[in-house]
């Protein structure tokens, strides 16, 4: 949603806690425990919550998009049917699973993370320095090129290496790995010229969103 | 709570966002929430969906509760602004530590025993006078974990994500920083799994102040870019 105007201030409350009520935390936990399965990755996952229909989802709060989003996949990807998401109760004679994160590797999993980063030698297109232009593309699936960037012209500030490409890898069809670049955009090419001269907007880029300019 | 509501002059009412779809929406503070109050005799839709949810995932042995425990103690208690404060501290007293943390920000932070989860690819982005640098993720709230914990509510909020890239300027001035017009602001979109930190100015004055004593001056909304690092009043 970056550019849309008439969003309103930026309301912030002072000694925000991490979270402000018990489900708040479940809901945050129960996300990242269920991702333990790898049924699904995290391309997957944030596409699931931007399938939540826009007047819903500005009303929702955050962990309340996490917790419709983490419903779907998990019924997307069998791990809890629909009938045991409607009734709250696992089918009859439904084996009981062993859960892969325990309390003891809370730590060792959470410092390993999940890098998106691949070792392959894939070719850069692009180089620094070099003038680019975001491609005018509208993907109906998952993507991670913003639409006010769309068809814009920058310049490649740094080549970030090689990294999984996320419109594939959501959909399950690969990963795609290729180099991601830092695209620097001046406000007047995103903006107009109403835009202060020497603000800039760097814009993370996968090589399949760019062509030379 | 304390709610702040900062306004502009001329800004239009809070309430109603059109979207690009053409159907006029009402937009709740996308932060409201339910508190689960004692006094309170029926919890919140949301608690009862959770609960729920948690109950059927842990009787299906898909999830541990002791392991959804120990997420949420992490988040809450260990993992937090404080790591990234280490970080500029050290920066700010250590110029090879600056140069390797502006080099490559992952390993500089490791240094500290610092990654991991949302944390694996790290960048980190100068403050200098003439530049100012503001991080933002517009397609959904990715956030450097494991240097500032989890993200507030306003940086995961419509109107932060929707403003901080077509008006810096004035998302800065809600937040009490206005900035002169021939600083150059920078805005970093997070849209990749790089993550960003900003090595906020160190403010003048704070010569003779410990390592220690300068991590517990910044804060997390410097290390975003929302914000100075200021001396405390008594100090200035």
């Amino acid at each position: 949603m970056g550019g849309m105007q008439d969003m309103g201030p930026v309301r912030w409350e002072k000694n925000e806690p991490v979270f402000h009520t018990p489900w708040e935390g479940r809901s945050f936990a129960l996300r990242l425990a269920a991702g333990a399965w790898r049924k699904w990755n995290i391309d997957a996952s944030r596409h699931q919550m931007e399938l939540i229909a826009p007047a819903d989802y500005l009303r929702m709060s955050y962990y309340e998009r996490w917790i419709e989003g983490l419903t779907e996949l998990l019924v997307k990807t069998g791990l809890v049917t629909r009938e045991e998401m409607d009734s709250g109760k696992p089918a009859p004679g439904s084996p009981k699973a062993t859960p892969p994160l325990t309390a003891d590797k809370v730590p060792a999993v959470l410092r390993a993370g999940r890098p998106a980063s691949r070792d392959v030698a894939v070719a850069p297109r692009f180089k620094a320095g070099q003038r680019v232009r975001a491609r005018n593309i509208h993907p109906t699936g998952h993507t991670r090129l913003p639409r006010y960037a769309r068809g814009k012209f920058g310049t490649i500030h740094l080549d970030h290496g090689v990294y999984v490409f996320p419109d594939s890898n959501a959909h399950f069809l690969g990963e795609k790995p290729q180099h991601v670049y830092s695209v620097r955009f001046t406000a007047r090419e995103l903006w107009g010229e109403q835009a202060p001269p020497h603000d800039s907007v760097y814009v993370d880029m996968w090589d399949d969103y760019l062509e030379p300019a | 709570m304390e709610w702040i509501l900062m306004t502009t002059p001329g800004a239009t009412p809070f309430g109603v966002a059109i979207m690009a779809t053409g159907v006029a929406v009402t937009a709740k503070l996308s932060s409201e929430h339910d508190h689960d109050h004692e006094h309170q005799a029926v919890p919140s839709d949301f608690a009862l969906r959770v609960k729920a949810l948690e109950s059927l995932l842990v009787e299906k042995g898909l999830v541990d509760p002791a392991a959804l425990d120990a997420l949420i103690d992490t988040y809450e208690h260990k993992v937090g602004p404080h790591n990234g404060a280490r970080v500029v501290a050290r920066a700010w007293v250590d110029p090879a530590y600056k140069r390797r943390l502006l080099a490559d920000g992952t390993n500089a932070i490791t240094e500290f025993g610092y990654g991991g989860q949302q944390g694996e690819h790290m960048v980190v982005v100068e403050n200098v006078p003439k530049v100012h640098n503001l991080v933002v993720c517009t397609l959904c709230s990715c956030y450097p974990w494991s240097v500032l914990g989890l993200p507030p509510v306003w940086y995961k909020s419509a109107p932060y994500r929707s403003r901080a890239v077509i008006d810096p300027r004035g998302v800065l001035r809600e937040f009490g920083l206005e900035l002169p017009k021939d600083v150059e602001v920078r805005v970093w979109d997070s849209t990749a799994e790089l993550r960003y930190l900003v090595l906020p100015e160190r403010p003048a004055g704070s010569e003779n102040l410990t390592e220690d004593e300068l991590a517990a001056l910044v804060t997390r909304d410097a290390m975003v870019g929302v914000a100075k690092v200021a001396l405390p009043r008594s100090e200035s």
